[in-house]
């Protein structure tokens, strides 16, 4: 497993202890505000296992999110929860088999192709679901209900309450984080960074690179589909901006903010936009203007994002 | 489906494509030659079409408007080139896909600050706002009819400045080979500032050209970008024959789409790009 600079094992561990404490203090509106960070940091390390890792630009990434999303909306019936893991199973299910069809596809096309690809599958997905009246249009629909985990009548948490809700959110992050590390440190992990450096000489190593892909893209297609679930379920309520490009786009930043292919980058990444574009809002109306110009000079000043600045001389 | 009708969805589908083209032909350039995946080009489309709405107010009239635009087009694309585009030469497509990310979000907030957020309609020029009589009750707009002969000029003219003369010569060596071109003594950096500000002119035409027809609204930006990458894919990216083709095949799809099978309308092109890249994964006329 790549060892990570010390400063930043330290910030990490520091940062799990505080996440973990903080609903015994924190007022509720950020106890929320930081649940949402966590899920959009799941769905952010499921993109960067196809960016950071694998080398694969998708712009359509909000689709298995979106759809994942939608799933739980139809799964629960009006006023009524729906089951916790069945749910979460069929959400996870939709999502996983919408990424091997739309991979599938995608997956033959490289570089830039596979940029414009991915965002026009996205789209597609979006328009279908924003001109469907069962699936509330372009308004989206609510889910009144969370979904309860019952077992024999025992239900350890309640996700109507922000703290339990927080716990689990936080669970789920730090179980996605830790199954990549160790899937990224087995050999699969070996062979899709060799995709990533070359695939061409990891196909002459006899590596059926085809397919090493479409299981990431599935991969990734199902932790964003986890993600999607958690934020609807969180905010109880689904709509089509879930599935649009802008979705993609902005996780794309986060990713790149944080540093892609470092293990804690993605989460970084999250907190840092969201954090920034709750501070943009409070100070005017057209906070969009104030992140846009955030991206375009981290880009051109920041080009190894924020992980760059915790990372040790002797990478250089 | 009657023949005037068929008739007009044919005239519509023209219409349509040879206005994506524009738009399309700009990506395809600025990415075929410079290498750069553009997401801020929609934008170009959407400041066209408010200059049209904002100049046709101010200077009474549309075509000199559409001149003026056309300048005013031209030098953001040359700024924005010096500015930002061009320290990106160098730069994976990832970076380049979120700095134009990043621009998107600017010119709409720049054009909610200067337009504001409502709906706006430009008029058709009056010595064009007349109908041809197909049938009984049908008939056909003569603006739309001038609009499908200036995009084909449009193509035309593009053809002849990229095949037939010394800039385009330039520019077609310059796609090819970076260095090679620079060491012959071209100003490579120059060159790129006016590819890029011919692509921002482009897309910024077609908004002021197609304003008179579909209105001037938020966003409409968004919506013809991701259209024209898929005419771009389609097409293969680089080839402004491929655009012209592609763009083509989507007017009808997306047209015929919206009559045929209006339950998934919004969902044609998209299913149309897929057969495709099922059959070519470059696009049509792409480089393997």
């Amino acid at each position: 497993m790549e060892r990570q600079p010390r400063a930043l094992q330290v910030l990490l561990a520091i940062g799990l202890v505080a996440l973990a404490a903080f609903p015994l203090v924190g007022e509720k509106f950020y106890l929320q505000f930081i649940t949402k960070l966590m899920i959009m940091g799941i769905f952010a390390m499921s993109l960067d296992l196809l960016v950071g890792h694998t080398g694969l630009v998708s712009l359509g990434h909000a689709l298995f999110f979106g759809v994942a999303a939608y799933a739980l909306m139809l799964l629960t019936p009006e006023y009524q929860a729906a089951g916790f893991w069945t749910s979460l199973g069929v959400s996870l299910g939709v999502a996983a088999l919408a990424a091997l069809i739309v991979g599938f596809f995608v997956l033959r096309t490289t570089g830039i192709y596979f940029i414009m690809v991915t965002l026009a599958f996205g789209q597609m997905t979006y328009f279908y679901v924003h001109d469907s009246s069962h699936l509330g249009g372009s308004d989206g629909k609510y889910i009144y209900v969370r979904p309860v985990l019952e077992i024999a009548g025992w239900s350890p948490f309640d996700l109507e309450r922000p703290a339990h809700f927080y716990y689990v959110a936080l669970a789920m992050m730090v179980f996605v984080y830790l199954m990549l590390r160790v899937l990224l440190a087995s050999p699969f992990g070996r062979v899709i960074s060799g995709i990533k450096e070359n695939e061409h000489r990891m196909r002459m190593l006899g590596f059926a690179t085809f397919r090493y892909k479409l299981v990431c893209f599935v991969l990734a297609g199902t932790l964003a589909g986890l993600a999607g679930w958690l934020a609807a379920a969180h905010d109880g309520l689904v709509n089509p901006e879930m599935l649009s490009w802008h979705q993609s786009g902005q996780l794309l930043m986060m990713v790149i903010l944080g540093g892609m292919g470092t293990p804690s980058g993605p989460i970084l990444g999250a907190a840092a936009l969201k954090v920034l574009e709750l501070v943009f809002q409070g100070w005017t109306k057209h906070w969009q203007l104030l992140l846009g110009g955030f991206i375009v000079l981290s880009v051109l000043l920041l080009p190894r994002g924020l992980a760059q600045l915790f990372e040790s001389k002797r990478r250089d | 489906m009657d023949t005037a009708i068929f008739f007009i969805q044919v005239l519509n589908s023209v219409q349509y494509g040879l206005l994506l083209f524009l738009v399309a032909s700009g990506l395809t350039l600025i990415f075929g030659i410079m290498g750069i995946i553009n997401l801020a080009h929609g934008s170009f489309y959407m400041i066209g079409a408010y200059l049209a709405f904002s100049l046709t107010g101010l200077i009474g009239d549309f075509w000199l408007a559409l001149a003026a635009g056309v300048v005013v087009a031209v030098l953001i694309g040359l700024a924005l080139e010096w500015l930002v585009i061009r320290f990106l030469y160098d730069r994976d497509h990832l970076y380049q896909v979120l700095l134009t990310y990043g621009l998107i979000l600017i010119f709409e907030e720049c054009r909610s600050l200067l337009w504001g957020d409502d709906v706006h309609g430009v008029p058709v020029p009056p010595a064009l706002d007349f109908s041809i009589p197909l049938t009984e009750n049908l008939s056909y707009q003569v603006f739309r009819v001038a609009m499908s002969a200036i995009c084909l000029a449009l193509a035309a003219g593009m053809y002849w400045l990229i095949q037939k003369t010394r800039l385009g010569m330039m520019i077609r060596a310059g796609s090819v080979n970076r260095e090679m071109v620079q060491s012959l003594g071209i100003n490579i950096g120059l060159l790129y500032r006016v590819v890029f500000a011919l692509g921002v002119a482009l897309a910024a035409f077609a908004g002021m050209l197609g304003s008179p027809v579909s209105s001037v609204f938020p966003g409409m930006g968004n919506q013809v970008l991701i259209v024209s990458f898929v005419v771009v894919v389609i097409g293969g990216i680089g080839s402004v024959k491929g655009a012209l083709v592609a763009a083509l095949a989507i007017g009808f799809a997306d047209t015929f789409g919206k009559v045929l099978l209006p339950q998934i309308a919004g969902m044609v092109v998209y299913l149309l790009m897929a057969a495709i890249l099922l059959w070519r994964p470059q696009g049509i006329f792409g480089k393997a």
